[in-house]
């Protein structure tokens, strides 16, 4: 793919149709929109009710006999008796210290060796480059990585939802195809002026890269933010779960939640009801999406071109 | 999808790595046509240096418990021994694993996983994709792809959570049968729906996602062959079938090829989450197998052969698939030399 095609199939686009193409059926065009709405409609919808029924009251619940699709009362009574401490207060702060921190470390392991391997010519480079490669044709299986984790003696610490998945193959070289095309002249022009390659990743490399951190970082924080099966595995102490485990045990596995509707200790905040047990839930979930909906609007306009660099050039 | 960036030209050149465009990139050191290795370390310390903690991650998480799959010889237990002093028992775990028919049974749900997608799954981004590529006002464009990406950045944990509250026995639609005096449905918990559920979940999540490749391979069509066809008279659904569908077949075949490779795999942990609630007869597959039996039987050698089989087939599959790629004239994975 060329910039130039892509700009130009963008600018005859912007100006409509191209002259050649004929119109479009009246039919074939409903046809496209109803489907295009429908798929929209298909992703908007089970979130829709999701945030509204985690707003709505005790009354409304009752009223509708569950779920709430149409809004009606609204009250965040559920997220301040979440937040107010308890079970999901806790496993919202270790998922936030455990994407943040495992992000911070995965960008710079990531970064330091992509660049490493991004010298042509460099000592090693290409062993080093073969073994990364290798490891995209086998995983290592679940037991084999268990009894490594165990045997560091990292089980039921935060560091084993960290370390054992902080570089990923494929970030890496992704990441490696983006520092190769930096132009060679801006690198050699540094070292000549007797810039060593620490100096030149960090002041030149990193600072011309910052689209492509900003959808690696996207990535390893999803990665960290929704790790499920490595915390089931490796987090034995309920204090240390992570949100998703959370989530899976209130809702996926219908447990109540602890004193009587509580999310907390205190079963409500003074003055105010407690919220209905279903908004608790339903709010647990909220909870759980909104990192990806936070981020998700800054990197979006990164990803096209990133990923598609990544994926499809060669 | 070529993982493989560009090498830059040079090749054994080993003294001038930094000097491809200024010769004197090197400083007062003069690049002769050998560099010894000294010379040369003293040159690139840095990016060893660099390279030392990922590589350090590569060799403990994913190349030492690769060397850990020996234990599927073993009688393995970590209490009694560990890697070493655990007996070897040859191929015994193996020759349990064909004779147990639950791993029969995990083995056909997974085959029929995967096929019952390759069907309903598969072809899904595509027609998204084509759908998109032909709206014209590009404010509609973004805003549809924004929507679908959304869900691929989701944790099955939420994507189960959210497909309960609309299909689930007090889900939505339930609660709306329920409601015009009808029998409620509870799709969740059925073991024959099971497989259409796990790809209508899997749609959901990830076919918007698997759009982006087909929309990048779209954009590099020349456009010039639409207009000189249409010219020609060539309508919509023959400019279709004779300049996009050739146009999307590379990606089509590479992808094809993964999903082959990755035939034994469905997706850990959206099944995990719902053993329970269906059952094992419909919703084991081949890695919930592994897991319990590695770790809710305790039988850790068991499940690693399991799991080794499973990426040596695996392995063969995206071996083959590549080959058969190849002898059709595509590029496939890795180019034939």
């Amino acid at each position: 793919m060329t910039v130039t095609t892509a700009a130009m199939v963008r600018r005859k686009r912007r100006s409509g149709r191209p002259i050649w193409e004929e119109p479009p059926t009246p039919a074939g065009r409903v046809g496209k929109a109803l489907l295009l709405a429908l798929v929209v409609l298909a992703v908007v919808f089970p979130l829709w009710v999701v945030v509204i029924t985690s707003l709505s009251s005790q009354q409304t619940i009752d009223a509708t006999g569950g779920l709430v699709v149409v809004p009606q009362g609204i009250t965040p009574a559920a997220y301040l008796q979440i937040f107010s401490g308890g079970v999901v207060t806790r496993a919202v702060l270790v998922s936030t210290f455990i994407t943040a921190a495992g992000t911070a470390l995965s960008l710079a392991v990531t970064a330091l060796s992509a660049y490493g391997l991004s010298r042509p010519g460099s000592l090693w480079h290409r062993p080093l480059l073969f073994a990364v490669l290798l490891t995209f044709l086998f995983g290592p299986g679940i037991i084999p990585s268990y009894l490594v984790v165990k045997s560091l003696g990292l089980i039921d610490t935060y560091a084993s939802l960290i370390i054992p998945t902080a570089l990923n193959a494929f970030n890496l070289v992704v990441l490696r195809a983006f520092f190769m095309n930096i132009p060679g002249e801006l690198i050699d022009s540094a070292r000549i002026d007797g810039a060593g390659d620490f100096t030149i990743l960090g002041r030149i490399v990193l600072p011309l890269s910052k689209a492509a951190l900003a959808v690696i970082g996207l990535f390893y924080a999803v990665g960290y933010w929704n790790a499920f099966f490595n915390a089931m595995l490796y987090i034995n102490t309920t204090e240390k779960w992570p949100l998703q485990l959370v989530l899976r045990l209130y809702v996926v596995n219908g447990a109540a939640l602890p004193s009587g509707g509580s999310s907390g200790p205190q079963s409500s905040i003074a003055g105010m009801a407690p919220a209905p047990t279903l908004s608790l839930k339903m709010a647990i979930i909220v909870i759980a999406a909104v990192p990806a909906l936070l981020i998700y609007p800054f990197v979006q306009r990164h990803f096209t071109k990133g990923v598609i660099v990544g994926a499809v050039k060669g | 999808m070529s993982t493989e960036a560009p090498e830059a030209p040079g090749p054994g050149a080993a003294g001038t790595r930094a000097a491809s465009t200024s010769p004197q990139a090197l400083g007062s050191k003069p690049s002769g046509r050998r560099v010894s290795l000294r010379q040369r370390l003293r040159r690139d310390w840095a990016l060893l240096v660099m390279v030392l903690p990922g590589m350090a991650l590569f060799a403990v998480f994913h190349y030492l418990p690769s060397l850990g799959n020996i234990i599927a010889f073993q009688d393995y237990s970590p209490y009694s021994g560990g890697f070493t002093g655990s007996p070897w028992i040859g191929l015994a775990n193996f020759r349990l694993m064909f004779t147990d028919a639950a791993f029969w049974d995990a083995l056909g749900n997974t085959l029929t996983i995967t096929g019952f997608q390759l069907i309903f799954y598969f072809p899904v981004p595509i027609a998204l994709a084509l759908a998109l590529n032909s709206v014209i006002s590009p404010r509609i464009r973004s805003l549809v792809q924004g929507v679908v990406y959304l869900p691929h950045f989701f944790s099955w944990v939420l994507v189960v959570s959210l497909f309960q509250q609309i299909l689930g026995g007090a889900g939505l639609l339930a609660q709306t049968l329920r409601q015009h005096g009808m029998q409620p449905l509870d799709i969740m918990t059925s073991p024959d729906a099971f497989i259409v559920l796990v790809t209508a979940q899997t749609v959901w999540k990830d076919a918007g996602w698997g759009m982006i490749v087909f929309l990048a391979a779209l954009s590099t069509i020349d456009p010039n062959l639409y207009e000189v066809s249409a010219t020609d008279g060539a309508g919509r659904w023959r400019r279709l079938w004779h300049i996009t569908l050739p146009g999307l077949r590379p990606v089509i075949v590479l992808l094809l090829i993964l999903r082959l490779g990755d035939a034994l795999s469905v997706g850990f942990e959206q099944f995990i989450l719902q053993r329970q609630s269906v059952g094992a007869g419909a919703a084991e597959v081949l890695d919930t197998y592994v897991y319990y039996k590695g770790f809710l039987v305790q039988d850790f050698g068991y499940g690693a052969a399991v799991g080794l089989f499973k990426g040596f087939v695996g392995l063969l599959l995206i071996l083959a698939a590549n080959r058969v790629a190849h002898r059709f004239g595509e590029q496939g994975i890795y180019q034939k030399s």
